[in-house]
Formats: structure tokens, sequence, C-alpha cells
């Protein structure tokens, strides 16, 4: 079983209605630690994501997934924006130039896609950020053997590492801000980071 | 979404920015330029040919910062983001290009996550076409405990200040490397706290960020109705006062015989008699430590949108820093001749 392009546009489209429908419930969980805006610009940039894929032929992966951060870095905008974006550009070229991506491929596309959110925004795990999400996701995957029990488990990881952040102070992003006031809220990065980590699942288990 | 409990004077959430834009550049055409797409404001004559020119930018509801400081003697360019969201590399990028007269551009970043991502995104581009690109991050409010662990401290009142003297500098023919030395310093002798009396909504969630009772005040928030530190019963002026002077001084500190530009700003919907009590007080406050205000700036500078509240920022000063901030600037927000 493997991923096809196919499957790739619809999954990101499938992330576009998913941040749609979340929108709301995004912006309240960052309007208690942050400034309000992630389900806003994720919305947006999703769309505008979605619109830039349907105008980019061809079945190379890693020029999709380019395309889509491309799209994020320009339209986010926050730190979303950056994040986001590098995630998906460094997801792309780890799979650049493959119409599919078995196991081993998708793994290394989204731990390089990781890497990057990590170098980029200079964050550790349980500093309450979309890395807590994305971390024992990457790690999920890396100790599994079939393709979609190991989407599943790295959803479930990602859910996991989303609900974790609740308990913890921020020291990365505006909500560093808060101190200890921003324990006992959940990241709202994170939970964008599990629904991205939850479509594929859904999408290519 | 609780739409009926957001009044605000717009036409629609999604176009505030580009209408308010819009007006912006018919008002004062004969100072700037507005570029759409990607959105950033240029001052009229960009770019001047062997100036360093100086470019800020961040999200939108800070009116007049940056958009109103536009102009001779200020900045060359600004980028809008979003309502409180930070704008992205492809408008910084792009204002660079539009201002770089041959001696380089310098960022003046405020330390938010979202802008020094975006702004370093933007530089590594920049620096791609072969323009020479410095960049300073201003982080000047001592509500935050500085901390390896953190963001750091936000970049908030002095921002306005560093973006005025640098400007003058610049406008003098001042290198690249001087200017940026020059923010650097005006940065690390700034120091500022702001409070706030009423939360603001932004039009895209038309939800206030965050509730406060009538008998309280919010202490130490920054500029994007995130909440601040304290929540405290209402007190008045003098003591609100003392609070945000008292940790400013002893912050950097500010000592019996410094001379310093004293900013009060109002956060949005504070009216000016309000601001010019809290200036009273500050007075007060300084006189008694032998701190003496050699200039001062007083108004709504650094704003975020409709909140009640004020901000305090001391600068240290020397001869050099006065002359750079009584030098003219013809922008639509600051203007002297």
């Amino acid at each position: 079983m493997s991923i096809a392009a196919a499957d790739v546009r619809a999954w990101i489209g499938d992330f576009a209605s998913t941040i749609a429908e979340h929108r709301q419930e995004l912006v309240r969980l960052d309007t208690a630690i942050g400034d309000g805006d992630h389900g806003t610009n994720m919305d947006r940039g999703m769309k505008a994501a979605v619109e830039k894929l349907e105008a980019t032929d061809g079945d190379d992966i890693g020029a999709l997934l380019k395309t889509v951060g491309m799209a994020l870095v320009s339209k986010v905008g926050g730190a979303a924006g950056p994040l986001y974006g590098t995630l998906f550009l460094q997801m792309g070229t780890a799979s650049a130039g493959k119409p599919e991506l078995d196991l081993a491929g998708w793994t290394a596309a989204l731990d390089a896609g990781v890497q990057g959110v990590k170098a980029r925004g200079k964050a550790e795990l349980e500093d309450k950020t979309m890395l807590d999400a994305l971390l024992p996701a990457v790690d999920a995957l890396k100790a599994g053997s079939d393709l979609g029990d190991a989407l599943r488990a790295s959803a479930d990881a990602a859910r996991a590492g989303m609900e974790a952040t609740i308990p913890l102070e921020a020291r990365k992003g505006r909500a560093s801000y808060l101190g200890p006031r921003s324990i006992g809220h959940q990241d709202p990065g994170a939970t964008s980071a599990q629904l991205l980590l939850q479509t594929a699942a859904d999408r290519f288990g | 979404m609780s739409v009926k409990t957001m009044k605000k004077l717009i036409n629609a959430p999604d176009a505030v920015v580009r209408e308010a834009l819009e007006g912006m550049e018919a008002a004062h055409g004969d100072l700037i330029k507005v570029n759409y797409d990607p959105a950033y404001i240029v001052r009229a004559d960009a770019p001047v040919q062997g100036k360093v020119g100086i470019i800020s930018g961040g999200g939108s509801g800070h009116e007049p910062m940056h958009g109103g400081f536009v102009g001779r003697g200020m900045l060359d360019a600004a980028c809008p983001g979003e309502v409180f969201t930070s704008p992205t590399p492809d408008q910084m990028l792009e204002a660079t290009k539009a201002v770089d007269g041959g001696a380089g551009v310098l960022h003046i970043v405020k330390n938010y996550t979202g802008d020094v991502l975006n702004f370093e995104m933007a530089a590594d581009l920049a620096k791609g076409e072969g323009i020479e690109v410095e960049a300073v991050v201003t982080n000047d409010d001592v509500a935050v405990e500085d901390s390896l662990y953190t963001a750091g401290r936000r970049g908030v009142g002095i921002t306005v200040i560093a973006e005025k003297i640098c400007g003058a500098a610049a406008e003098e023919g001042q290198s690249l490397a001087q200017v940026a030395e020059l923010c650097r310093k005006v940065n690390g002798q700034g120091r500022s706290m702001g409070m706030a009396l009423t939360p603001c909504t932004t039009p895209g969630s038309g939800e206030p960020s965050f509730t406060l009772a009538d008998d309280e005040m919010e202490i130490g928030i920054g500029i994007h109705g995130e909440p601040g530190r304290h929540r405290e019963p209402l007190a008045p002026a003098s003591a609100i006062v003392e609070r945000l002077a008292t940790a400013i001084v002893e912050d950097l500190p500010y000592e019996s015989g410094d001379r310093v530009l004293a900013f009060v700003n109002g956060m949005g919907g504070t009216p000016l008699i309000e601001l010019y009590i809290v200036y009273r007080e500050l007075k007060n406050f300084l006189d008694q430590r032998g701190i003496t205000i050699e200039r001062n700036l007083i108004g709504n500078y650094i704003t975020s949108l409709e909140m009640a509240g004020c901000s305090i920022t001391l600068l240290k000063l020397d001869d050099d820093l006065v002359r750079l901030w009584d030098a003219p600037v013809d922008t639509p927000a600051l203007h002297r001749a």
C-alpha cells in the first residue's frame, strides 16, 4: 500500500475543510492563550493552498507539497505561516520527484518537515507548541511496519501529545508571555497539527 | 459567532485592512504610496538613492504604527499584516526591494514570534537577491520576565521612538551598520510597560480578547489584546502610573541625573485628557527621582484597536539622540518641520 499524488491532493483538500470546520474552535483556543487569530489565519492559508494546488499539474508529490508550503508562507502570517510553510516546504524537498510514497517515504518526508519546524521555531518538546503533536507522531511512524497502522498510530500519538499540552506552561510564542496563566489550556498549534495528522490517517490509512 | 455584540465602523470584517489602506492612500497620497499585492506602504519618493532604507511591519490594528510613520525622516516602507497578525515574507521582500537605494535596508522588528520568523525568512530572500539587510529586534516591555525559556520581552513603545531616531540618522546619510547600531542603542536604553481598562475585539473573531469586570484592570498587557500578567482592582491614575513607572525605572535602571524622553501612549480607546493626567503623574514621579524629561510624546501611536488603557515608555537620552529626535519628520502621523 502506498500514497499516490492524487491522495496527497485529496488530503490537502481534507485538511482545508477540516480547518474550516474547526475554525472557531481554533480561534477560541488561541484567544485563551494567544491573540485569537490561529483559526482565521489557517483557514485563509489552506483555502489559498487548495486554489494553488488546483492550478498545479503533475504527480510530483514534492512539487505539490512545496506549492502548499509557499501558499501558506505568503497567506497565513503570524507564527503559523512560517512554521506550517516550512513543514510543507521541507516535506516537499524530502519527497521531490516522487509520484508515490510508501511508509518509509512518508515517514522521511514528515520527519524532514518536523525537523524544519523545530529549527525555524527553535522549540523543543513540551514547550507547548505544535511540536508536541508532531514529534510523537514522527516517532510513532518510525516504529510502524504497516502504512495504515502506522498512520493511525501517528494520529493517536499526535492526539495524546496535543492533550498533553493542557497542563504545560508555554515557553515559546505569544502564550509564553502569560507564564503560569498558560497552564490549563490546550495549545492551538498542537490542535491544528493533530488535525493534519488525523486527516492523513483518515485519507491514506 | 456573536457578531451582534461587535460594534465597529466597518463594512466587512475581511475587508478592514484593505479598505483602511485605500483610505490612507487617498488621504496622504503626497507622502505615501500603497502597493496592494503584496501589501506595503512606501514613501512617495522611494527609493531614495544612497540612503539606508528602513522598513518595519507588523499586524494591523496598531494604527498609526507602522504605516502612519512612513515618510521623510522616518520609515521608507511599512508592511501591514492582517489584524494582530504578522505580515508575510513576500510583502517584506517586495518592500525591501522598493526602498533599496543601494545603501542597504534595515528591518525594525518587534519581538513577537510571528514577526521575527517572517522577517527572518524575508531577510534570507532579500540577501538571496543581493540586497544588504540588517535586522534589529525591539524588546522593551518590562512586563515580560526575560528568560531563555520564553519568547522573550515584547517589542512595544520603543519601536516608534527607534523608527523616528533611525529615520533621522538614515536621512543624515549614516551607513547601514551605523543606523542598525543606533537602533540597538535606542532599544537598549528604552523600557516600556502597559495596562488596560478594557479588552479589544478583532474584526475577525468578533469576541473580546479577554474579559474584565467593571472594577478590574489588567497590568502588563501587550498590544495584541493578549491578557496581561496581573489582574487587579481599578486604582487612581497616580497609583497606576507609579506601578508602571516603578517597574520601568528599576529595570534599566534610570537614575537621578538621567535625561529621558517620556512617551505616554494611548491604547486606542483612551482620550487625550486622561493621557495628560498620566503624563502629569509621570512627571511628578520622575521629578521625585531626579530624572529630567527633556522630550515627550503624548498620544495614541501604538494602539490595540479600541482598547482603553495606556503604556509608558522611557528612553535615556544623550545629545546625539536629542538631535536626531528633533530632526525634521514628515509622515501622516508624526510631523515636525
